[in-house]
C-alpha cells in the first residue's frame, strides 16, 4: 500500500503528468490511424529513452498503450476499419450503430466502457502482479525456461489465423536473435565485426513496424477513400447506460485473465465477450444491426486485457503483445533486469508505472469524450506526409542506437523483410517476441544446464515446468484434434482488406 | 459536345454543379460530372460517397439531362478534369472557386487555378452564394 502511494507520488509530479498527457494524446492519435499502432509508436520513441528518466518514459509508454486501445475503437466505429487488431470485433456492431445514426452513443459506450474496464483491471493488476512476482521469484531456471517456451508457443500458435505463418515468423525472429557473439562464439556474424554485438532490438522493431509498414503503404498508395460517418459529441441516454454497464463488467472479467496469461492478446477475450453479449442480450433482434452491448462488451474486454498483459510483463518479463514487447525493450535499455526480480529491485519504478495507469485512464476519459470529432480529422492527413514523418523518425531512431551507418543498412534490410511479411500475411508479433525472448531463453537454458552439469533431465525436474509442458502438450493436442476434425477450409477467413490491417 | 463540371462534395462543388446543369439545359448538351481524388488519404471529404453519386445522377437525369459521371482515383485531379474535357470535346468547363488565405496559397496548389490555365476551352468559375 505504501508502495502504491509512493507510486502515485511519482506519477503525479507535474513532469510525469505532462509525459502521461503526451502519451495518451499520442496513443489515441496513433490508435485512430489504421496501420500505425502503439507498437510502432513505441518503437519510434525508443531513442527518447536515452534522454528522459526511466519513470517518465515508462509512464508515457503506458499512456500510449492505453491510448491506442481507445483510439482504435474510434476508427472501428466511424470507418468500419479496425485501427488495431483488438478492435476488430468492435467494428461489427459499432459501425452498424454509426450507420443507424447512433455513432455518438457507440463512441460514448466504448470510451466509458474502456475507462471502467481499465480502472477495474488496473486495480486487479495492483493485486495480482506482486503476488505472481513473489511466486515466480522462487522458480528456478528450468521452470522459467518452460514458461518462456510456453509464451513463445502460445503467442505463435494460439493467436493469428495461420499456425505455419506464425512459426515462420517466430523462427525468423529467433534467427535474428542468434546473431552476435554473446555466447562467446561468433554466430551468424559472417565474420563482420559490425555484427559481433548482435542486431539491436530497436533496429529490428523500428524496421518491421515502421519501415515495413511504410513500404507496404507506398506499394498501395492510391486507394479509394473510405466513407466516414460524421459524428458530434459522444453522449449516452439512460437507456444506453442501463444496457451498457453489465457488458462492461463482463467484458472486464473476460479481458483481464486472458491478458494476464502468458498467452495474452486481446483478440480472444473480445470475441468471447461479443459471443456472450449476443447470447445474453434482451435485444437479440438488434445484433448485427448495431446493438450497444456488442460495442460495450468487447471494448471493455480489450482494455482490461491490455492491463492484464502487464502481469506477465512485469512479473515474468514475458511480453505477449507487440506493445508490451517494446516496453520490455525500453526497460532493458535502462539496464533493468527484466524478469521476476524487477518488482523487488525497482519497486519505485514499477509502482509509478502501475499508478500512472490509473492516471492515464482518467486522462483518456477526459480527453476522449470531448475530442472524438477532432480525432476523426486525423484520418484526413495525406499518407505521403504521414509516412515521410515516420520514415524520418525511423531512420533517426535506428541511427541513434550506435551512431553507425551500418544500422541504417540493417534497418532497410529488415524493413524489406517486414514488407515481405505483410505481403504474404506473416504476422509480425512472433518475430519480435522471438528476437527478444530468444537470447533470454538461451540464457535460462545454459544456466539450468550449468547447475545440473549438463544433465538434460533437469529441464523437467521442477513441478511448475512439468505443468507448463503439460499445458503446451494439451494445447498442441487440442490444435491437432481441431485440425483433423475441421479441415482448414472451414475456418472463416477475414476479407483481404481486413487481413491487411489486422495481421501486423 | 458537352459541358464538364469539376465536382467536389462540398458547397463549392454544389455551386459549380448547379451552374453547369443550368448551362447544359440551355445549350441542350451532355453534362459530364468529374469527381476525382488522389486516393492518398484514408478519408477524403471532397470525394463523394457512391450513394451520393447515384442520387446526384438520378436527380439530374430526372430533370431531363444527359449525365455522365467520372468518379475515379487519379494521379492528378486538375489533369483528370482537363483530360475529361478534351475527351468529351467540352465547350465549357465549370469549376467552383474559394477564398484562400495567404498561407494556404503558399502551401497548397489550387486545382481550380490549374484547370483555368491548362484547359483548352473556356472555363466558368463559380462561387457559392455567400
Amino acid at each position: 500500500m505504501d508502495l502504491l502511494l509512493e507510486g502515485f507520488q511519482t506519477a503525479l509530479t507535474p513532469e510525469n503528468l505532462f509525459f502521461a498527457a503526451i502519451g495518451v494524446l499520442l496513443g489515441t492519435a496513433v490508435g485512430v490511424l489504421p496501420g500505425i499502432g502503439p507498437a510502432m509508436t513505441l518503437a519510434l520513441l525508443l531513442p527518447v529513452t536515452y534522454t528522459v528518466g526511466a519513470d517518465s518514459a515508462i509512464i508515457m509508454f503506458a499512456g500510449i498503450y492505453y491510448g491506442g486501445m481507445y483510439g482504435g475503437s474510434t476508427t472501428s466505429i466511424l470507418l468500419n476499419t479496425p485501427g488495431e487488431s483488438s478492435s476488430v470485433i468492435t467494428a461489427i456492431e459499432g459501425n452498424k450503430m454509426a450507420k443507424a445514426g447512433r455513432a455518438a452513443q457507440a463512441l460514448a459506450t466504448a470510451a466509458i466502457g474502456s475507462f471502467v474496464a481499465g480502472t477495474i483491471a488496473t486495480v486487479a493488476l495492483w493485486i495480482v502482479a506482486p503476488t505472481v512476482a513473489d511466486l515466480v521469484v522462487t522458480l528456478g531456471s528450468p521452470s522459467y525456461f518452460a514458461l518462456m517456451l510456453l509464451a513463445l508457443f502460445a503467442v505463435t500458435a494460439v493467436l493469428g489465423s495461420s499456425k505455419l505463418r506464425g512459426f515462420i515468423a517466430l523462427f525468423l525472429g529467433l534467427t535474428l536473435g542468434l546473431v552476435g557473439t554473446n555466447t562467446g562464439q561468433a554466430r551468424l556474424t559472417f565474420g563482420d565485426p559490425l555484427l559481433a554485438d548482435g542486431i539491436d532490438i530497436v533496429v529490428v522493431a523500428v524496421a518491421v513496424f515502421a519501415i515495413g509498414e511504410a513500404l507496404w503503404v507506398a506499394a498501395h498508395l492510391r486507394r479509394k477513400p473510405l466513407e466516414i460517418i460524421p459524428v458530434g459529441q459522444p453522449w449516452m441516454s439512460k437507456e444506453d447506460w442501463r444496457r451498457s454497464w453489465k457488458p462492461w463488467l463482463r467484458g472486464t472479467a473476460f479481458g483481464f485473465p486472458f491478458g494476464a496469461l502468458p498467452a495474452g492478446g486481446a483478440e480472444i477475450p473480445t470475441f468471447l465477450s461479443y459471443a456472450t453479449e449476443k447470447k445474453l442480450t434482451k435485444h437479440p433482434e438488434e445484433f448485427g444491426k448495431g446493438a450497444i452491448e456488442g460495442v460495450a462488451g468487447p471494448e471493455a474486454a480489450n482494455n482490461a486485457s491490455a492491463a492484464g498483459t502487464l502481469v506477465p510483463l512485469l512479473a515474468l518479463g514475458l511480453p505477449t503483445t507487440a506493445t508490451a514487447a517494446i516496453m520490455l525493450v525500453a526497460l532493458q535499455g535502462y539496464g533493468f533486469n527484466t524478469g521476476p526480480t524487477l518488482m523487488d529491485e525497482h519497486p519505485d519504478l514499477v509502482w509509478a508505472l502501475l499508478a500512472s495507469l490509473l492516471v492515464a485512464n482518467c486522462l483518456l476519459l477526459l480527453i476522449n469524450l470531448p475530442l472524438a470529432p477532432i480525432w476523426a480529422k486525423l484520418l484526413r492527413i495525406p499518407r505521403p506526409y504521414l509516412y515521410a514523418g515516420i520514415l524520418f523518425f525511423a531512420s533517426l531512431g535506428a541511427y541513434s542506437v550506435n551512431f553507425q551507418a551500418f544500422d541504417l543498412a540493417l534497418l532497410l534490410g529488415i524493413g524489406l523483410l517486414g514488407f515481405a511479411m505483410r505481403r504474404f500475411g506473416v504476422p509480425v508479433l512472433p518475430l519480435l517476441i522471438g528476437v527478444i525472448l530468444g537470447p533470454k531463453l538461451e540464457e535460462q537454458l545454459t544456466t539450468a544446464l550449468k547447475i545440473s552439469q549438463g544433465d538434460v533431465s533437469t529441464l523437467w525436474s521442477e513441478p511448475v515446468a512439468v505443468v507448463v509442458y503439460a499445458v503446451m502438450g494439451l494445447l498442441l493436442l487440442a490444435m491437432t484434434v481441431r485440425g483433423v476434425r475441421r479441415p482448414a477450409a472451414a475456418e472463416t477467413n477475414p476479407t483481404d482488406n481486413e487481413k491487411e490491417l489486422v495481421e501486423r | 459536345m458537352s459541358i464538364v463540371v469539376a465536382y467536389s462534395a462540398d458547397r463549392y462543388g454544389e455551386a459549380a454543379l448547379t451552374h453547369a446543369a443550368e448551362q447544359a439545359r440551355k445549350e441542350r448538351t451532355r453534362l459530364v460530372v468529374v469527381n476525382a481524388t488522389l486516393g492518398n488519404k484514408l478519408v477524403d471529404d471532397r470525394f463523394a460517397h457512391d450513394a451520393d453519386i447515384t442520387a446526384l445522377q438520378e436527380r439530374l437525369a430526372a430533370e431531363g439531362l444527359e449525365v455522365v459521371v467520372r468518379h475515379d482515383l487519379v494521379d492528378d485531379v486538375a489533369d483528370a478534369v482537363v483530360a475529361a474535357a478534351d475527351e468529351e470535346r467540352a465547350t465549357l468547363i465549370v469549376v467552383g472557386i474559394r477564398h484562400r488565405s495567404p498561407v494556404g496559397k503558399l502551401l497548397l496548389g489550387s486545382v481550380a487555378q490549374r484547370i483555368i490555365l491548362e484547359a483548352h476551352c473556356p472555363v466558368l468559375a463559380v462561387k457559392p452564394a455567400a
